[in-house]
Protein backbone atom coordinates (compact mmCIF):
# COMPACT_ATOMS: atom_id res chain seq x y z
CA UNK A 1 0.00 0.00 0.00
CA UNK A 2 1.41 3.40 -0.91
CA UNK A 3 0.39 6.80 0.39
CA UNK A 4 2.12 9.81 -1.09
CA UNK A 5 4.31 11.99 1.07
CA UNK A 6 2.89 15.41 1.89
CA UNK A 7 4.37 18.77 0.90
CA UNK A 8 3.09 20.90 3.77
CA UNK A 9 1.49 19.63 6.94
CA UNK A 10 1.96 17.33 9.87
CA UNK A 11 2.84 13.66 10.25
CA UNK A 12 2.09 11.86 13.49
CA UNK A 13 4.45 8.91 13.65
CA UNK A 14 5.02 6.13 16.18
CA UNK A 15 1.38 6.06 17.25
CA UNK A 16 0.71 2.96 19.33
CA UNK A 17 -1.17 0.56 17.03
CA UNK A 18 -4.90 1.02 17.59
CA UNK A 19 -4.74 4.62 18.83
CA UNK A 20 -4.97 6.39 15.45
CA UNK A 21 -8.75 6.37 15.30
CA UNK A 22 -9.12 7.91 18.75
CA UNK A 23 -6.53 10.58 17.89
CA UNK A 24 -8.34 11.24 14.62
CA UNK A 25 -11.56 12.11 16.39
CA UNK A 26 -10.14 13.70 19.56
CA UNK A 27 -7.91 16.01 17.50
CA UNK A 28 -10.93 16.98 15.41
CA UNK A 29 -9.30 15.75 12.20
CA UNK A 30 -12.70 14.52 11.01
CA UNK A 31 -13.76 18.16 10.76
CA UNK A 32 -10.94 19.25 8.43
CA UNK A 33 -11.57 19.67 4.72
CA UNK A 34 -8.01 18.77 3.66
CA UNK A 35 -6.59 15.32 2.90
CA UNK A 36 -6.00 13.24 6.00
CA UNK A 37 -4.41 9.80 5.67
CA UNK A 38 -4.53 7.26 8.45
CA UNK A 39 -2.52 4.05 8.37
CA UNK A 40 -3.00 1.31 10.89
CA UNK A 41 -0.74 -1.60 11.84
CA UNK A 42 2.22 -0.40 9.77
CA UNK A 43 5.33 -2.58 10.24
CA UNK A 44 7.84 -0.94 12.58
CA UNK A 45 11.34 -2.05 13.56
CA UNK A 46 11.07 -0.56 17.06
CA UNK A 47 7.39 -1.04 17.81
CA UNK A 48 6.49 -4.16 15.84
CA UNK A 49 3.51 -2.32 14.42
CA UNK A 50 2.38 1.26 14.65
CA UNK A 51 -0.18 3.71 13.31
CA UNK A 52 0.59 6.86 11.30
CA UNK A 53 -1.53 9.92 10.51
CA UNK A 54 -0.73 12.46 7.80
CA UNK A 55 -2.49 15.82 7.64
CA UNK A 56 -2.01 17.69 4.39
CA UNK A 57 -2.61 21.21 5.65
CA UNK A 58 -0.20 24.10 5.89
CA UNK A 59 0.11 25.93 9.24
CA UNK A 60 -2.22 23.58 11.02
CA UNK A 61 -2.17 24.18 14.79
CA UNK A 62 -2.32 20.75 16.38
CA UNK A 63 -3.15 20.24 20.07
CA UNK A 64 -0.07 18.54 21.49
CA UNK A 65 -1.74 18.05 24.88
CA UNK A 66 -4.40 15.82 23.30
CA UNK A 67 -1.69 13.73 21.64
CA UNK A 68 0.42 13.57 24.81
CA UNK A 69 -2.56 12.47 26.90
CA UNK A 70 -3.72 9.74 24.54
CA UNK A 71 -0.33 8.46 23.41
CA UNK A 72 2.77 10.09 24.83
CA UNK A 73 5.17 8.16 22.56
CA UNK A 74 4.02 9.88 19.38
CA UNK A 75 6.49 11.80 17.20
CA UNK A 76 5.12 14.94 15.59
CA UNK A 77 6.85 15.91 12.32
CA UNK A 78 6.24 19.32 10.77
CA UNK A 79 6.64 19.20 6.97
CA UNK A 80 7.40 22.29 4.88
CA UNK A 81 7.95 22.11 1.11
CA UNK A 82 8.33 18.35 1.36
CA UNK A 83 11.07 18.57 4.01
CA UNK A 84 10.79 17.71 7.70
CA UNK A 85 11.69 20.98 9.43
CA UNK A 86 10.83 19.95 12.98
CA UNK A 87 10.47 16.67 14.84
CA UNK A 88 9.33 16.42 18.41
CA UNK A 89 8.38 13.72 20.91
CA UNK A 90 5.28 14.46 22.88
CA UNK A 91 5.26 14.11 26.69
CA UNK A 92 2.38 13.58 29.09
CA UNK A 93 0.87 17.05 29.62
CA UNK A 94 0.88 18.38 33.19
CA UNK A 95 -2.61 19.80 32.82
CA UNK A 96 -5.61 18.88 30.67
CA UNK A 97 -8.16 21.54 29.83
CA UNK A 98 -11.34 20.31 28.15
CA UNK A 99 -9.61 17.19 26.84
CA UNK A 100 -11.06 14.69 29.29
CA UNK A 101 -14.50 15.04 30.88
CA UNK A 102 -14.94 14.24 34.55
CA UNK A 103 -17.07 11.11 34.85
CA UNK A 104 -18.03 11.56 38.51
CA UNK A 105 -21.80 12.21 38.50
CA UNK A 106 -21.44 14.08 41.80
CA UNK A 107 -18.80 16.50 40.45
CA UNK A 108 -19.77 20.15 40.04
CA UNK A 109 -18.88 19.81 36.33
CA UNK A 110 -21.88 17.47 35.99
CA UNK A 111 -24.35 20.26 36.75
CA UNK A 112 -22.57 23.44 35.61
CA UNK A 113 -22.31 23.13 31.83
CA UNK A 114 -20.08 26.11 31.16
CA UNK A 115 -17.10 25.43 33.37
CA UNK A 116 -13.88 23.96 31.95
CA UNK A 117 -13.05 20.34 32.75
CA UNK A 118 -9.54 20.57 34.18
CA UNK A 119 -7.32 17.69 35.27
CA UNK A 120 -3.84 17.82 36.80
CA UNK A 121 -1.26 15.08 36.36
CA UNK A 122 -0.84 13.81 39.92
CA UNK A 123 1.08 10.59 39.34
CA UNK A 124 3.35 10.57 36.31
CA UNK A 125 4.52 6.97 36.83
CA UNK A 126 1.01 5.55 36.87
CA UNK A 127 -0.25 8.21 34.41
CA UNK A 128 -3.05 9.32 36.71
CA UNK A 129 -4.83 12.62 36.34
CA UNK A 130 -7.23 14.07 38.88
CA UNK A 131 -10.12 16.46 38.37
CA UNK A 132 -9.22 19.74 40.08
CA UNK A 133 -12.76 20.00 41.48
CA UNK A 134 -13.65 16.55 42.84
CA UNK A 135 -10.28 14.70 42.58
CA UNK A 136 -11.86 11.85 40.62
CA UNK A 137 -9.20 10.12 38.54
CA UNK A 138 -8.80 9.76 34.81
CA UNK A 139 -6.34 7.72 32.82
CA UNK A 140 -5.48 7.98 29.15
CA UNK B 1 -5.96 35.71 49.47
CA UNK B 2 -6.26 32.40 51.27
CA UNK B 3 -9.16 29.95 50.88
CA UNK B 4 -9.82 26.71 52.76
CA UNK B 5 -11.07 24.16 50.25
CA UNK B 6 -9.05 21.08 51.16
CA UNK B 7 -7.52 20.33 54.56
CA UNK B 8 -4.14 20.18 52.81
CA UNK B 9 -4.47 23.87 51.88
CA UNK B 10 -3.12 24.56 55.36
CA UNK B 11 0.49 23.78 56.21
CA UNK B 12 1.13 21.97 59.49
CA UNK B 13 2.35 25.30 60.90
CA UNK B 14 -0.82 27.13 59.83
CA UNK B 15 -2.90 24.29 61.21
CA UNK B 16 -1.11 24.48 64.55
CA UNK B 17 -1.61 28.26 64.65
CA UNK B 18 -5.35 27.85 64.10
CA UNK B 19 -5.64 25.10 66.71
CA UNK B 20 -3.68 27.16 69.22
CA UNK B 21 -5.82 30.21 68.59
CA UNK B 22 -8.95 28.04 68.83
CA UNK B 23 -7.82 26.79 72.24
CA UNK B 24 -7.08 30.33 73.37
CA UNK B 25 -10.52 31.49 72.20
CA UNK B 26 -12.10 28.53 74.00
CA UNK B 27 -10.36 29.55 77.22
CA UNK B 28 -10.81 33.35 76.92
CA UNK B 29 -13.77 34.02 74.59
CA UNK B 30 -14.35 37.52 76.03
CA UNK B 31 -11.03 38.76 74.63
CA UNK B 32 -12.25 38.16 71.07
CA UNK B 33 -15.84 39.42 71.37
CA UNK B 34 -15.25 42.40 69.05
CA UNK B 35 -12.46 41.11 66.84
CA UNK B 36 -14.62 40.92 63.69
CA UNK B 37 -16.72 44.01 64.35
CA UNK B 38 -18.01 45.40 61.04
CA UNK B 39 -17.26 42.17 59.15
CA UNK B 40 -19.81 39.83 57.56
CA UNK B 41 -19.80 36.15 56.81
CA UNK B 42 -22.13 34.76 54.12
CA UNK B 43 -23.23 31.19 54.73
CA UNK B 44 -24.25 29.77 51.35
CA UNK B 45 -25.78 26.39 52.16
CA UNK B 46 -27.12 24.60 49.09
CA UNK B 47 -28.09 21.59 51.19
CA UNK B 48 -29.45 21.29 54.74
CA UNK B 49 -27.23 21.50 57.78
CA UNK B 50 -27.82 22.19 61.45
CA UNK B 51 -24.45 22.06 63.14
CA UNK B 52 -22.10 23.43 60.53
CA UNK B 53 -24.21 26.43 59.50
CA UNK B 54 -25.12 27.40 63.05
CA UNK B 55 -21.52 26.84 64.12
CA UNK B 56 -20.23 29.25 61.45
CA UNK B 57 -22.92 31.78 62.27
CA UNK B 58 -22.38 31.66 66.03
CA UNK B 59 -18.61 31.79 65.48
CA UNK B 60 -18.97 35.06 63.55
CA UNK B 61 -21.48 36.48 66.03
CA UNK B 62 -19.17 35.63 68.94
CA UNK B 63 -16.41 37.52 67.14
CA UNK B 64 -18.68 40.58 66.99
CA UNK B 65 -19.40 40.22 63.26
CA UNK B 66 -22.60 39.77 61.29
CA UNK B 67 -24.16 37.00 59.22
CA UNK B 68 -25.99 36.86 55.89
CA UNK B 69 -26.80 33.94 53.60
CA UNK B 70 -29.25 31.20 52.71
CA UNK B 71 -29.89 27.77 54.15
CA UNK B 72 -31.26 25.98 51.11
CA UNK B 73 -30.87 26.29 47.36
CA UNK B 74 -34.62 26.91 47.09
CA UNK B 75 -34.29 30.17 49.04
CA UNK B 76 -31.87 31.75 46.58
CA UNK B 77 -31.42 32.62 42.92
CA UNK B 78 -30.04 29.12 42.49
CA UNK B 79 -33.66 28.05 42.08
CA UNK B 80 -33.76 30.37 39.03
CA UNK B 81 -30.76 28.59 37.56
CA UNK B 82 -27.95 30.90 38.67
CA UNK B 83 -24.48 29.35 38.46
CA UNK B 84 -22.23 28.90 41.49
CA UNK B 85 -19.78 31.36 39.95
CA UNK B 86 -22.35 34.13 39.53
CA UNK B 87 -23.76 33.60 43.02
CA UNK B 88 -20.29 33.86 44.54
CA UNK B 89 -19.31 36.92 42.53
CA UNK B 90 -22.52 38.59 43.71
CA UNK B 91 -22.30 37.60 47.37
CA UNK B 92 -18.62 38.57 47.37
CA UNK B 93 -19.80 42.18 46.90
CA UNK B 94 -21.62 42.02 50.26
CA UNK B 95 -19.61 39.72 52.51
CA UNK B 96 -15.99 39.58 53.72
CA UNK B 97 -15.82 35.79 53.80
CA UNK B 98 -18.05 33.00 52.43
CA UNK B 99 -18.72 29.57 53.92
CA UNK B 100 -20.22 27.28 51.27
CA UNK B 101 -21.87 23.88 51.51
CA UNK B 102 -22.86 22.22 48.26
CA UNK B 103 -24.09 18.72 47.34
CA UNK B 104 -21.77 18.62 44.32
CA UNK B 105 -18.10 17.84 44.78
CA UNK B 106 -15.73 20.65 43.89
CA UNK B 107 -18.29 23.49 44.06
CA UNK B 108 -16.26 25.43 46.68
CA UNK B 109 -13.12 24.95 44.57
CA UNK B 110 -14.94 26.45 41.60
CA UNK B 111 -16.15 29.28 43.84
CA UNK B 112 -12.59 30.00 44.99
CA UNK B 113 -11.49 30.45 41.38
CA UNK B 114 -13.75 33.49 40.92
CA UNK B 115 -14.45 34.82 44.41
CA UNK B 116 -13.26 38.26 45.50
CA UNK B 117 -13.29 37.11 49.16
CA UNK B 118 -12.00 34.00 50.99
CA UNK B 119 -14.05 30.83 50.50
CA UNK B 120 -14.40 28.22 53.22
CA UNK B 121 -15.53 24.77 52.13
CA UNK B 122 -18.28 23.82 54.58
CA UNK B 123 -18.73 20.40 52.93
CA UNK B 124 -18.94 19.44 49.26
CA UNK B 125 -20.83 16.23 48.52
CA UNK B 126 -18.88 13.17 49.60
CA UNK B 127 -15.57 14.93 49.00
CA UNK B 128 -14.15 17.17 51.74
CA UNK B 129 -15.20 18.91 54.92
CA UNK B 130 -12.09 20.71 56.17
CA UNK B 131 -13.68 22.68 59.02
CA UNK B 132 -15.04 19.44 60.48
CA UNK B 133 -11.43 18.26 60.31
CA UNK B 134 -10.26 21.33 62.22
CA UNK B 135 -12.97 20.51 64.75
CA UNK B 136 -11.81 16.89 64.96
CA UNK B 137 -8.17 17.91 65.37
CA UNK B 138 -8.94 20.41 68.12
CA UNK B 139 -11.02 17.76 69.87
CA UNK B 140 -8.21 15.19 69.69
CA UNK B 141 -5.65 17.75 70.82
CA UNK B 142 -7.73 18.81 73.82
CA UNK B 143 -8.86 15.32 74.78
CA UNK B 144 -5.63 13.39 74.10
CA UNK B 145 -3.05 16.17 74.40
CA UNK B 146 -1.35 15.35 71.07
CA UNK B 147 -1.99 14.51 67.42
CA UNK B 148 0.87 12.12 66.69
CA UNK B 149 1.52 8.44 67.52
CA UNK B 150 -2.11 7.48 67.69
CA UNK B 151 -4.13 4.56 66.37
CA UNK B 152 -7.30 5.94 64.86
CA UNK B 153 -10.20 3.75 63.81
CA UNK B 154 -12.60 5.17 61.25
CA UNK B 155 -15.84 3.24 61.14
CA UNK B 156 -18.91 3.19 58.91
CA UNK B 157 -19.30 4.89 55.56
CA UNK B 158 -15.72 5.53 54.52
CA UNK B 159 -16.60 5.83 50.83
CA UNK B 160 -18.91 8.84 50.86
CA UNK B 161 -17.91 10.14 54.31
CA UNK B 162 -16.26 13.44 53.44
CA UNK B 163 -15.23 14.04 57.06
CA UNK B 164 -13.32 10.75 56.93
CA UNK B 165 -11.41 11.73 53.79
CA UNK B 166 -10.49 15.12 55.20
CA UNK B 167 -9.44 13.71 58.58
CA UNK B 168 -7.22 11.05 57.00
CA UNK B 169 -5.52 13.71 54.87
CA UNK B 170 -4.88 15.90 57.91
CA UNK B 171 -3.78 13.11 60.27
CA UNK B 172 -1.45 11.61 57.64
CA UNK B 173 0.92 14.51 58.27
CA UNK B 174 1.60 13.46 61.87
CA UNK B 175 4.24 10.87 62.77
CA UNK B 176 3.33 7.43 64.00
CA UNK B 177 -0.36 7.58 63.13
CA UNK B 178 -1.98 4.22 62.32
CA UNK B 179 -5.31 3.96 60.53
CA UNK B 180 -7.77 1.12 61.09
CA UNK B 181 -10.41 1.49 58.36
CA UNK B 182 -13.55 -0.34 59.47
CA UNK B 183 -16.29 -0.63 56.86
CA UNK B 184 -18.29 -3.04 54.74
CA UNK B 185 -16.58 -3.80 51.40
CA UNK B 186 -19.03 -1.55 49.54
CA UNK B 187 -18.17 1.49 51.66
CA UNK B 188 -14.38 1.33 51.75
CA UNK B 189 -12.34 4.53 51.34
CA UNK B 190 -11.78 5.61 47.72
CA UNK B 191 -8.57 4.22 46.23
CA UNK B 192 -6.93 7.62 46.02
CA UNK B 193 -7.03 8.02 49.81
CA UNK B 194 -4.82 4.95 50.10
CA UNK B 195 -2.61 5.51 47.04
CA UNK B 196 -2.23 9.29 47.19
CA UNK B 197 -2.49 10.03 50.92
CA UNK B 198 -1.72 7.17 53.31
CA UNK B 199 0.89 5.22 51.35
CA UNK B 200 3.03 8.24 50.31
CA UNK B 201 3.07 9.33 53.98
CA UNK B 202 4.55 5.93 54.87
CA UNK B 203 1.87 5.30 57.50
CA UNK B 204 0.43 1.92 58.33
CA UNK B 205 -3.22 1.08 57.72
CA UNK B 206 -5.51 -1.89 57.64
CA UNK B 207 -8.93 -2.33 56.05
CA UNK B 208 -11.17 -4.51 58.21
CA UNK B 209 -14.87 -5.28 58.56
CA UNK B 210 -15.32 -6.06 62.27
CA UNK B 211 -15.63 -3.30 64.86
CA UNK B 212 -15.64 -5.76 67.80
CA UNK B 213 -12.37 -7.40 66.74
CA UNK B 214 -10.53 -4.11 66.36
CA UNK B 215 -11.93 -1.65 68.91
CA UNK B 216 -9.49 -2.80 71.60
CA UNK B 217 -6.44 -1.45 69.76
CA UNK B 218 -7.80 2.05 69.14
CA UNK B 219 -6.89 5.36 70.81
CA UNK B 220 -9.59 7.16 68.84
CA UNK B 221 -12.77 5.77 67.32
CA UNK B 222 -14.30 8.00 64.66
CA UNK B 223 -17.84 6.80 63.99
CA UNK B 224 -19.77 7.94 60.92
CA UNK B 225 -23.32 7.76 59.67
CA UNK B 226 -24.24 5.85 56.53
CA UNK B 227 -25.66 8.77 54.57
CA UNK B 228 -28.93 8.10 52.78
CA UNK B 229 -28.47 11.19 50.58
CA UNK B 230 -25.27 9.80 48.98
CA UNK B 231 -26.91 6.63 47.63
CA UNK B 232 -28.46 6.44 44.18
CA UNK B 233 -30.08 3.16 45.20
CA UNK B 234 -32.34 3.07 48.28
CA UNK B 235 -32.00 -0.72 48.61
CA UNK B 236 -28.22 -0.40 49.08
CA UNK B 237 -28.75 2.18 51.81
CA UNK B 238 -31.25 0.01 53.68
CA UNK B 239 -28.93 -3.00 53.47
CA UNK B 240 -25.89 -1.11 54.81
CA UNK B 241 -27.28 1.50 57.19
CA UNK B 242 -27.11 -0.52 60.42
CA UNK B 243 -23.88 -2.41 59.76
CA UNK B 244 -22.22 -0.88 62.83
CA UNK B 245 -23.89 0.06 66.08
CA UNK B 246 -21.65 1.12 68.94
CA UNK B 247 -23.20 0.13 72.25
CA UNK B 248 -22.16 -0.43 75.87
CA UNK B 249 -21.21 -4.03 75.17
CA UNK B 250 -18.69 -3.03 72.49
CA UNK B 251 -17.40 -0.18 74.67
CA UNK B 252 -16.35 -2.77 77.27
CA UNK B 253 -13.81 -4.03 74.70
CA UNK B 254 -12.28 -0.55 74.24
CA UNK B 255 -9.34 1.02 76.09
CA UNK B 256 -10.21 3.12 79.15
CA UNK B 257 -8.77 6.24 77.53
CA UNK B 258 -10.10 5.70 73.99
CA UNK B 259 -12.18 8.64 72.78
CA UNK B 260 -15.23 8.46 70.52
CA UNK B 261 -15.71 11.17 67.91
CA UNK B 262 -18.62 11.57 65.51
CA UNK B 263 -19.20 14.46 63.08
CA UNK B 264 -22.97 14.20 63.82
CA UNK B 265 -25.82 13.93 63.11
CA UNK B 266 -25.99 10.33 64.23
CA UNK B 267 -28.81 7.96 63.42
CA UNK B 268 -28.37 4.44 64.82
CA UNK B 269 -24.62 4.00 64.76
CA UNK B 270 -24.07 5.10 68.37
CA UNK B 271 -26.57 3.92 70.92
CA UNK B 272 -27.77 6.77 73.19
CA UNK B 273 -26.73 4.53 76.10
CA UNK B 274 -23.10 5.39 75.26
CA UNK B 275 -23.66 9.15 75.61
CA UNK B 276 -22.95 9.15 79.37
CA UNK B 277 -19.65 7.32 78.94
CA UNK B 278 -16.84 9.84 79.63
CA UNK B 279 -15.10 8.54 76.50
CA UNK B 280 -17.95 9.88 74.35
CA UNK B 281 -16.65 13.24 73.07
CA UNK B 282 -19.08 13.99 70.25
CA UNK B 283 -21.08 16.71 71.98
CA UNK B 284 -17.95 18.40 73.35
CA UNK B 285 -16.64 18.13 69.78
CA UNK B 286 -19.51 20.38 68.60
CA UNK B 287 -18.43 23.05 71.05
CA UNK B 288 -14.80 22.90 69.94
CA UNK B 289 -16.09 23.31 66.38
CA UNK B 290 -17.37 26.81 67.04
CA UNK B 291 -14.08 27.97 68.53
CA UNK B 292 -11.94 26.53 65.78
CA UNK B 293 -14.19 28.23 63.19
CA UNK B 294 -13.73 31.51 65.09
CA UNK B 295 -9.98 30.99 64.82
CA UNK B 296 -10.20 30.14 61.11
CA UNK B 297 -12.32 33.19 60.28
CA UNK B 298 -9.86 35.40 62.20
CA UNK B 299 -6.93 33.96 60.27
CA UNK B 300 -8.55 34.21 56.83
CA UNK B 301 -9.62 37.81 57.50
CA UNK B 302 -6.21 38.55 59.05
CA UNK B 303 -7.88 40.00 62.12
CA UNK B 304 -5.61 40.94 65.01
Amino acid sequence: MKIDSIQNGIVLDHITAGNAMRLYYDLGLDKLDCSVAMMQNVKSGKMGKKDIIKVDKDEYDIDLDVIGYIDSGVTVCIIKDGVTIEKKKVDLPKKLINIQKCKNPRCITAIEPNIPHIFNLTDEKRRIYRCIYCEDSARP
Amino acid sequence: MKHLIDPMDLSVEELDEILELGEEMYTHPEKYAELAKGKKIATLFYEPSTRTRLSFESAMLDLGGNVIGFSSANDSSVSKGESVEDTVRTVGCFADVIAMRHPNEGAPKLASMVSPVPIINAGDGGHNHPTQTLTDLLTIRREKGKLDHMTIGLCGDLKFGRTVHSLIKAMSRYAGVKFVLISPKELRVPDYIISDVIEPAGLSYEEVESLEDNIGKLDILYMTRVQRERFFNEADYVRLKDTYILDKKKMKLAKDDMIILHPLPRVNEISPSVDDDPRACYFRQVKYGKFVRMALISKLLELK
